[in-house]
């Protein structure tokens, strides 16, 4: 059997399993291009978690109430695990966290645009939680039947989680605007600004999306941006007609004949500025991230250090 | 959030396998120190009367500090459990399609993970 | 639950092992919070603060390494630190603000002190410094306070007792956690060596305090309510020295024999009475911990959070 012969029936293989709706694990074969797709797609989630952690985190130090600060505090923890358990599902790929750290500090691999916009008041905890965290429940959920096992499964614990992030965000605001006039001036200012870069975090629009045919294919991606896009859309105009929120778009309206809400058209220039290098905040994200990895080198390093001559020693006394 | 940068991301991806298992997972000092840390598996018994189930990995410099990282990270503040640590290169795995016609040399390149791994009793739909 | 149906997600299954940290209620519930016979309330309420701003201010100090540490599982250990101590703060906190009769909250007490208000001991509003330097410092902390905790557990105050107890699980982790790095640093590199060394060193002069003795902690004490913290010393000494012994280090004062055991004997050299943290006696550190902590809190004045 020639080389071509046998790939493709590795490949037939691959295609049954995924047909079959069965997980690909770690060790079996796989296309060069489906393993490409996944460390790309796996490592900018986790990239994204870990950016994630610092509009947030900002807060933590801040927080107003002791409760707050708590729920804050475990919630940005939550983040770090969740881009843990991420790099941890993209080195069964074969990635090494070093690298794709390295390729997320040097700006070779993105992570979600929505981290480039900054925090400006503690209001955007709350509606970071709600409209933020809950894009990423669309998005996410789907993910829970990833055709690629460890992702899945990572994801599965990373949804229940954000669906207490949300929940808390949510909270937050009903409790804010239950306050003083300032408070809800807050909210109403904080829904305006991260209202259409929440749209924004389901990726361009189907006609500009070249790679999710294939990724549907795949099974790696189950539902296009627009749906994804749509969904929210519908899920979030009555939580914010219950919170007493406007959302920032006149067009904004209930189609019944469609079943759904119309909305408005997102900046699409916007969303390119800032996925480019060019949002409020990507130069100090990544300074952040790149600070913490340069200043801990020292002490990554004196811990392998120590745990060598620890392993020495022990070597050295089962000689004896 | 995650695969849904397709528009600014393309490129920059190739090279991300490459050497991306030689010797990551070993933490050897060879030469200079190595700062990475090597790699953990984690097995956590959920409650009494189950199995030790795979549940992820981690980086640690060494046993104890796999396990401590293991309990922050994946047992968070829960107590009464039991978890097991083990450096990723030393489990020896089969392939899971091992007396499958189809598996080739191929695809027995050896990953960082082990194959056995299982599904805890309450998630649903797996 | 259908994983195309985002409602689904957000549904309130109960299983507390995947929603982590959502046990935020009334941290006093079901604790008899009568203050036990003959014990001053005002007296009480002081012990509290102590207790609790040294939880306080130490939970800030490690939530500023939040994004910042040298790994991302330091970013999670460290999380769960200042996160357990948080908890202690609110409990004592609240506990405060109940024995004095005056009716604040904890966010009354965490939000709307001055730094002179505060009974914190110093070593914990000390800025960070390197990591090095961080866990120098926790590692004091734990060690001291684990010993503290460990013999308040038997408080005639139920509620004092109860926070111990729940407090000696955490502290006793958190020892664990510096004193492994106190010994990887320490016996790591050349450079990790030298920054261990020197974060020792500068966190050394801050130690003294913590076994000097207010008068509150006294008369406390003789109603076996408090711990005397002069009392804690040498259990302090003799861990420490079994960490910097596997660290290969030794006590900056080492050197100078006979000054440990002044310390010992009382305040008479480094932090006399009166001068300390306990008498709200602070260095300027303590106004950039509290211009953060409260800026919030204190610029919406009637928000409810």
């Amino acid at each position: 059997m020639s080389a071509a012969d046998e790939t493709s029936r590795l490949e037939e293989h691959f295609d049954r399993t995924i047909a079959r709706e069965q997980r690909i694990e770690p060790r079996d074969w796989m296309p060069d291009g489906y393993r490409r797709t996944l460390v790309r797609q796996i490592s900018q989630h986790a990239h994204s978690e870990i950016i994630g952690m610092q509009p947030e985190g900002e807060w933590i130090t801040r927080a107003p109430s002791l409760r707050r600060k708590a729920i804050l505090l475990a919630k940005v923890q939550d983040e770090a695990g969740h881009g843990l358990y991420l790099y941890s599902a993209a080195e069964t790929l074969g990635a090494d966290r070093d690298e794709l750290t390295a390729m997320l500090i040097d700006g070779r691999q993105k992570y979600s645009s929505i981290f480039n916009y900054p925090t400006l008041s503690f209001a955007d905890v709350g509606v970071i939680g709600w409209l933020v965290d809950g894009a990423a429940i669309c998005n996410q959920v789907p993910l829970c039947r990833s055709s690629y096992g460890p992702y899945a499964r990572a994801m599965i614990r990373i949804c229940k989680e954000e669906s207490f992030h949300q929940r808390q965000g949510y909270e937050l605001l009903m409790t804010m605007m239950r306050g003083t006039p300032e408070q809800r001036a807050m909210v109403q200012d904080a829904v305006d600004r991260w209202w259409w870069p929440s749209l924004m975090m389901f990726g361009p629009p189907d006609h500009d999306s070249p790679n999710t045919a294939r990724s549907m294919a795949w099974k790696v991606k189950r539902h296009t941006n627009d749906e994804l896009r749509q969904r929210f859309v519908d899920m979030t105009v009555p939580q914010a007609e219950a919170l007493g929120v406007r959302l920032p778009d006149p067009d904004l309206r209930w189609n019944a004949e469609r079943g759904h809400y119309d909305f408005g058209e997102v900046d699409w220039a916007e969303f390119r500025r800032v996925i480019g290098g060019d949002g409020p905040c990507n130069a100090r994200r990544i300074a952040v991230r790149r600070a913490a990895h340069d200043d801990g080198a020292w002490v990554r390093e004196a811990a392998a250090a120590h745990a060598a001559r620890q392993a020495d020693r022990a070597g050295r006394g089962a000689a004896a | 959030m995650s695969g849904e940068l397709t528009g600014g991301t393309s490129g920059g991806t190739s090279g991300e396998l490459s050497g991306g298992t030689s010797g990551g997972a070993t933490g050897a000092l060879s030469g200079g120190v190595r700062a990475s840390w090597p790699l953990y598996e984690v097995f956590v018994r959920g409650k009494r009367g189950l199995n030790h189930v795979h549940v992820g990995s981690l980086r640690a410099p060494d046993d104890e500090t796999a396990l401590r990282h293991a309990r922050d990270l994946y047992t968070r503040r829960n107590e009464g459990v039991s978890i097991w640590v083990t450096r990723s290169d030393h489990i020896t795995a089969s392939s899971p399609d091992e007396k499958d016609p189809f598996f080739a040399p191929s695809g027995d390149k050896v990953y960082r993970h082990p194959t056995f791994y299982e599904i805890p009793d309450d998630v649903p739909h797996m | 639950m259908s994983h195309d149906n985002p409602y689904e997600a957000l549904g309130g299954d109960g299983d507390a092992r995947w929603a982590f940290g959502t046990g935020f209620t009334d941290p006093l519930a079901g604790v008899d919070t009568t203050a036990p016979a003959g014990v001053d309330g005002g007296d009480l309420a002081a012990y509290c603060l102590m207790l609790g701003d040294d939880a306080l201010v130490m939970s800030h100090r490690l939530q500023e390494w939040c994004t910042r540490a040298p790994e991302l599982e330091e970013e999670v250990a460290l999380a769960n630190i200042a996160l357990d101590l948080l908890g202690q703060a609110r409990l004592l906190l609240a506990r405060a603000g109940q024995a004095d009769g005056g009716g604040r909250s904890e966010d009354d007490l965490a939000f709307l002190r001055d730094a002179p208000d505060f009974r914190n001991v110093r070593l914990v509003e000390a800025a960070n410094g390197d990591f090095a330097r961080s866990m120098a410092r926790l590692l004091v902390f734990a060690v001291w306070r684990l010993a503290l905790l460990d013999r308040l557990a038997g408080s005639r105050d139920p509620v004092l007792a109860a926070v111990a107890a729940k407090g000696v699980k955490e502290v006793a982790y958190h020892r664990d956690y510096a004193a492994g790095w106190v010994v990887r640093l320490g016996d790591g590199t050349a450079y990790s060596r030298e920054r261990m060394k020197e974060g020792l060193a500068a966190v050394w002069p801050l130690v003294a305090e913590l076994f000097v003795p207010h008068e509150v902690e006294l008369r406390l004490a003789r109603a076996g309510v408090a711990v005397d913290p002069s009392q804690l010393r040498a259990e302090f000494d003799a861990v420490l020295d079994q960490v910097l012994d596997a660290a290969r280090l030794t006590r900056p004062d080492a050197a100078r024999p006979g000054e440990a055991d002044a310390a010992q004997e009382g305040p008479a050299d480094a932090a006399p009475a009166g001068a300390g943290g306990r008498d709200g006696r602070h260095g300027t550190e303590l106004d950039e911990v509290l211009s953060v902590m409260q800026s919030v809190a204190r610029a919406l004045p009637g928000a409810t959070w």
